[in-house]
């Protein structure tokens, strides 16, 4: 038979009665569009989460003060006193040819205030190179300016929500603000609040991480942000940091340092995990869709008795016969399946438009494997029928009713 | 042409085994003209079907056209079913959802033969059999007359040897049983070898070679008076 006959065959045959065929593509569409739908939206998430991070900065290591590992014995005679990360420790961090830019960090909270209003916010001690590091954006004014980092100028850098609620509709740059007990002078505002990881940058003020030191009275680094000049040089620098960390620290490393990729990967990998759950959840709506096309084919075989009788009459092969049925049940959940993309397109176009602030879209890689899915599912639950009406003995099958 | 040996068919119903056909042997030249007939339950469509290759004997042998087929796999049974035997049924067995061409074309079809061809055969075929108009009309748009002249047409496409018509008139009223009779005796003539099972005396006499089956064996073939 030509390839095309069988085709336009099945089609007829499949055709032929409306509300069973109507029923097979109903539980065809909805296992395949919740399968592709809830693959697209775990994809989705993993994208939103990846790209939050992702703007974090790009070859970016992390140093924590503290380790992350255990250590026994004895206790030790001489009490220990944790080392603390220092300016002068992120300092010795930058001679290095793998390391483009470092930020020293120091993080608090504080009420800032400017005349009679005053607001609790979040007081980013930094040098220049955050503005780089962490992508930031102004709207007006300048960044902290280059030079010593132990010199505690007294300028800041005040995020959009906070320069609302302080400055009102006055001007804010070239003002001076209260933080604590120190007054700074503001400089620049940042771009339209953002959030960055649930860091609400509007809400943040920027001042110099010698003047942070002071105001909240203490020597010791939050974190440092080391940037990387290349991906390839992200471990090489991770073992330079640790090894500088250690003879700084009379020999103890007592750093951790996160790299931006490990954080990633984790995260990357936990979605996919997550998702695929997901996905093996829906994937159930498609074995049932799939058993419902088994009644459906095997109902078909038996009131065609006498057409599958004929065919073999007529010099129907048993493999023309598996051949014409199994095409019948594929080309049913191929339509099927295709019906079930477009509705998970468009459903996923709905959820884009209602929810903008989420990078919501149909995976790419959903459609194929809901294809295959779809595909696999005609065919092996579409075989049993089929072999059914291929067995079958045509005397019989053509026996008078 | 057609060589039957001592042909055994049992059928099991239940614990039950019946013997549907017993050393049965028959011979029938190409182009001959055959009645069997008999009561019901006589293994009549047994030996129909045993004929055709629709079922296979429990024993004995079977030789068409000088090929052993009862010796044959399922599908080269299926090739032989295809380009040598024609098929006549008393309900018709007509696709409904298709129409008088596409049923003829069925056959032709099957064997992979191409679109053009086909068309050509066909159209000639409805031609032939009177049903030039009725080529896009369904099998319930029909009457039983044509539709017994479509499933001839589609017995015929593939220009067999052997027709064999399981009571071909059975299912319709006497003057298109006459006519249908009338087609395949014409085909008869034209060198088709031409076998049917009938219950019907009138048909029964028609042919020239009445073989006569009683319990499942051959009780009279009117060719053994001659000889």
């Amino acid at each position: 038979m030509q390839i095309s006959d069988i085709l336009s065959f099945s089609l007829r045959a499949a055709t032929a009665n409306r509300s069973r065929t109507l029923l097979m593509l109903l539980a065809m569409t909805i296992g395949v569009s919740s399968v592709v739908v809830l693959i697209s939206l775990g994809d989705s998430a993993r994208r939103y989460v990846i790209g939050e991070f992702a703007a974090l900065g790009t070859n970016l290591l992390v140093v924590l003060p503290g380790r992350s590992e255990t250590t026994g014995g004895p206790p030790p005679l001489l009490g220990e006193t944790p080392r603390d990360l220092t300016l002068n420790d992120a300092m010795a961090l930058s001679r290095t040819a793998t390391v483009r830019r470092i930020a020293p960090i120091i993080a608090g909270s504080a009420p800032v205030s400017v005349g009679h209003l005053e607001r609790e916010m979040l007081v980013i001690g930094g040098t220049s190179e955050l503005f780089e590091i962490r992508h930031l954006s102004l709207s007006q004014g300048s960044f902290l300016p280059p030079g010593d980092s132990t010199k505690a100028q007294a300028v800041c850098v005040i995020g959009m929500t906070g320069r609302q609620e302080l400055f009102g509709r006055q001007p804010a740059l070239g003002q001076w603000l209260r933080i604590g007990d120190r007054r700074f002078r503001v400089i620049g505002v940042l771009a339209s609040s953002t959030v960055s990881l649930g860091e609400d940058l509007g809400e943040m003020v920027i001042i110099p991480v010698a003047a942070a030191q002071s105001l909240f009275n203490t020597s010791s680094l939050f974190r440092i942000l080391v940037e990387a000049t290349s991906p390839e040089g992200m471990e090489q620098t991770r073992q330079f940091i640790l090894e500088t960390i250690r003879d700084r620290h009379e020999g103890e490393d007592d750093v951790t340092v996160i790299t931006q990729d490990a954080v990633l990967t984790t995260f990357d990998r936990i979605f996919k995990a997550l998702t695929l759950s997901v996905a093996g959840i829906a994937a159930i709506s498609l074995v049932v869709a799939g058993i419902m096309i088994m009644n459906v084919m095997l109902v078909a075989v038996s009131n065609r008795r006498a057409e599958i009788g004929l065919l073999k009459a007529l010099g129907a092969s048993r493999r023309q016969i598996l051949t014409l049925f199994l095409t019948e049940s594929t080309l049913l959940s191929l339509t099927g399946a295709g019906i079930g993309l477009i509705l998970a397109l468009f459903g996923m176009r709905l959820a884009a438009f209602l929810f903008p602030q989420f990078p919501l879209q149909l995976a790419p890689w959903a459609s194929a494997i809901a294809l295959a899915v779809a595909l696999i599912t005609g065919i092996i639950f579409g075989l049993l029928p089929a072999r059914q009406a291929a067995e079958l003995e045509p005397a019989l099958a053509l026996a008078r009713r | 042409m057609i060589k039957l040996q001592r042909i055994e068919r049992v059928f099991q119903v239940g614990d039950e085994q019946i013997q549907g056909l017993s050393d049965v042997s028959m011979t029938a030249d190409a182009g001959e003209y055959i009645a069997i007939m008999g009561p019901s339950g006589s293994g009549k469509s047994s030996l129909l079907n045993i004929l055709g290759l629709l079922d296979r004997p429990d024993g004995g042998s079977y030789e068409l056209d000088g090929i052993l087929v009862s010796e044959l796999n399922e599908k080269e049974q299926a090739r032989i079913r295809r380009h040598k035997i024609g098929f006549v049924f008393q309900f018709f067995h007509l696709v409904p959802r298709l129409t008088a061409f596409d049923n003829i074309a069925l056959p032709l079809m099957l064997s992979g033969m191409k679109q053009e061809e086909r068309q050509t055969r066909v159209t000639a075929a409805l031609a032939a059999f009177g049903l030039g108009n009725r080529a896009q009309h369904r099998p319930d748009q029909l009457s039983g007359g044509q539709r017994q002249r479509v499933a001839i047409a589609r017995a015929t496409i593939m220009q067999p040897a052997v027709i064999l018509a399981d009571e071909p008139t059975g299912n319709l009223d006497r003057h298109a049983g006459i006519e249908v009779a009338e087609i395949l005796e014409e085909l008869n003539r034209q060198g088709i070898t031409l076998i049917l099972v009938t219950h019907d005396p009138d048909l029964g006499r028609r042919a020239h070679r009445q073989i006569r089956m009683v319990d499942g064996r051959i009780n009279h073939d009117s060719s053994h008076n001659k000889i």
